[in-house]
């Protein structure tokens, strides 16, 4: 088990405040945050490869803050693949084992071995400028892995790589975690790359650990406003709690779950609000009357904007629904959804 | 040549969108710098006849004195690489107290007069010096032998190849060496198997230059040495002692060697496209 013990660094216009994480064994951890948030960094610290300023990385227990890159077993995979441009394919993966003083054959043949398990056996005499994005990547994967390290550090992997190998690639990211049974420590910016990934996720945001949750748990219940923007929740309001159940948004009162004086905002998860020509009666406890704003392409679905006057909704319907209402600019519609849609926080 | 012709394409893209007259302006101006460093050194291969050139050739002393300068300037560079390389190295990568000013001390023989360069070697491997001393009573003489000569050339040309191995292990990226660590590389395996191969044309083309301007070293190598005579201070002499023709033919002999020697190791140390494209 990996855990950082109030590691904070100054780097530049980066600066990472005492930072508390426990990477469970065999656990695939993503690190979220945006872009030049400084994430490199930290991996760099856990490989050894930069002192941090304060705090303590401890492996298993054991402080290895001050230990050598060479002697942590934490292997790295770079962005921009990082491969050595004098060497073979071939050599590039068995530089790991060479360097620990296996003899030149094994090393071969477990470097082919790695190879032929990752798809690119028929790379090992060719040189890495020759190859793809998504080829090099595969082979700086096979060059950390053959190394069995304890921990594989991955700095954006799969961001240099077109979008036509990201998938394959990131499916066999999990497939080898799952397979190795590795601790896979992934930083990326990229939220569906997380969700598909991860077992926990680690949101970074301004240089401090917010959340770490599940996937699920972290879009169920985001810590906090910035947490949730940053996943890119969709209807997010500020609001007032005076007594449970009810919270007041902008002149609007919306019955809501779990709700207590501390809840500042109130998220309403946008596939759970219903939209229809007419009033309907249900158990469902918000209906608001509006007209459509504007829509838009979300993935499988439509985004529809719902202008209510003093409250702005977004719901996320069918195309399906979509044609059955005959949706279009300045379309009279109810949107409506129950308590138990909204989260509070 | 070839970079020269680049260097003309662009400028003449540029001057077709924006400015006619300043690419045309440019040129002119350009290959007037270029013909002011030929037509010298054209002019004294012309006016040498190919008599007066096999003569000089021939003759024993002229002869031992190129093989003199050539030898003492390659020992130089290649001991000079020992300490160098690594010290390029450390500049490239290390941050410490005092960087700028190693920067600086190591530009210092470029700057200053080399006839002054070889007087404050004197101090140090001058006959009543410490290191002078000692040397020569253990049998290896430093002024007016080879070694002092080997001395004086690396004083004043070592800068070069400092300062192009510093740029040939600055132009090996970073996260190469990290990632070798963290595959196991300890860090003289990293420095060997990853920066030292990357680097090794930069590097070569370092030693090329110091082998080149320890040859034509004369200021610091005469005051160390008038004799063994180097080929300088030999064209020095003739041209003092016997006048113009005497020295030239001399003094075109050891161009054209010079020549053919940069021109060749240039050729070797080029780097190929396909290695330039790994780089990046």
């Amino acid at each position: 088990m990996l855990e950082l013990r109030g590691i904070a660094k100054r780097y530049g216009r980066f600066a990472l405040e005492a930072l508390d994480l426990k990477v469970m064994s065999n656990e695939y951890c993503v690190l979220l945050g945006p872009s030049g948030a400084g994430k490199t960094v930290i991996l760099e610290m856990l490989a050894g490869l930069i002192r941090p300023d304060a705090g303590q990385v401890l492996w298993d227990g054991r402080d290895i803050t001050s230990a050598a890159p060479e002697t942590r077993r934490f292997a790295m995979v770079y962005q921009d693949y990082a491969l050595f441009p004098h060497m073979s394919v071939r050599a590039n993966i068995a530089f790991g084992l060479r360097s620990r003083g296996v003899t030149r054959t094994e090393a071969a043949g477990r470097a082919e071995a790695v190879a032929r398990n990752l798809g690119i056996a028929e790379l090992l005499a060719r040189r890495p400028a020759t190859m793809s994005g998504g080829e090099q990547q595969r082979v700086a994967l096979a060059r950390a892995m053959v190394t069995e390290p304890k921990l594989l550090l991955l700095d954006e992997p799969l961001a240099a790589v077109d979008i036509a190998g990201r998938r394959r690639l990131r499916d066999q990211l999990k497939q080898l975690q799952q397979r190795t049974r590795t601790t896979f420590l992934h930083v990326t910016h990229d939220i569906d790359e997380a969700m598909f990934l991860a077992d926990r996720a680690a949101v970074i945001l301004d240089g401090r650990l917010r959340q770490v949750a599940s996937p699920e748990e972290l879009f169920r219940r985001p810590s906090d406003r910035d947490v949730a923007r940053f996943l890119g929740m969709r209807n997010i309001l500020d609001v007032v709690c005076s007594e449970p159940g009810f919270c007041r948004a902008r002149g609007v009162t919306i019955h809501v779950a779990g709700s207590d004086v501390a809840t500042r905002h109130v998220w309403i998860r946008p596939e759970e609000i219903i939209l229809s020509g007419q009033p309907f009666d249900s158990s469902a406890r918000n209906q608001f009357h509006g007209h459509v704003a504007q829509y838009s392409r979300a993935g499988d679905l439509l985004a529809v904007e719902v202008d209510c006057g003093d409250l702005e909704l977004t719901a996320l319907v069918t195309y399906a629904s979509f044609e059955c209402l005959a949706i279009q600019k300045g379309r009279q519609v109810y949107a409506t959804f129950k308590s138990s849609a909204t989260h509070c926080f | 040549m070839a970079q020269m012709d680049s260097i003309g394409t662009t400028t003449e893209g540029l001057a077709r969108r924006r400015m006619p007259w300043f690419g045309l302006l440019a040129g002119v101006v350009g290959s007037c710098l270029v013909l002011f460093i030929v037509a010298p050194l054209a002019g004294m291969t012309l006016s040498c006849s190919l008599s007066d050139l096999s003569a000089a050739a021939a003759e024993q002393e002229v002869r031992s004195s190129i093989r003199l300068t050539l030898l003492c300037a390659m020992f130089a560079t290649v001991a000079c690489t020992a300490f160098g390389v690594p010290l390029g190295y450390l500049l490239a990568r290390r941050r410490f107290r005092g960087r700028s000013l190693v920067l600086a001390i190591i530009d210092l023989p470029i700057i200053i007069p080399h006839s002054a360069a070889g007087l404050a070697l004197l101090t140090v491997i001058g006959r009543h010096s410490l290191i002078g001393s000692v040397s020569e009573r253990s049998g290896l003489l430093l002024v007016g032998a080879p070694a002092g000569i080997a001395v004086a050339m690396a004083f004043v040309s070592v800068p070069f190849l400092v300062n192009a191995a510093r740029a040939g292990f600055e132009a090996v990226p970073q996260r190469l060496e990290r990632v070798a660590r963290t595959l196991g590389a300890t860090p003289a395996r990293v420095f060997f198997s990853v920066a030292l191969p990357l680097a090794w044309r930069d590097i070569l083309g370092g030693m090329i230059l110091m082998w080149a301007r320890g040859i034509s070293e004369f200021g610091a190598v005469i005051i160390i040495a008038y004799h063994p005579m180097t080929t300088p201070v030999m064209v020095f002499q003739r041209f003092k002692d016997y006048g113009l023709d005497s020295a030239r033919a001399v003094a075109v002999l050891l161009v054209g060697i010079c020549v053919g020697i940069f021109v060749v190791l240039r050729l070797l140390a080029r780097r190929p496209k396909a290695s330039e494209a790994g780089h990046a």
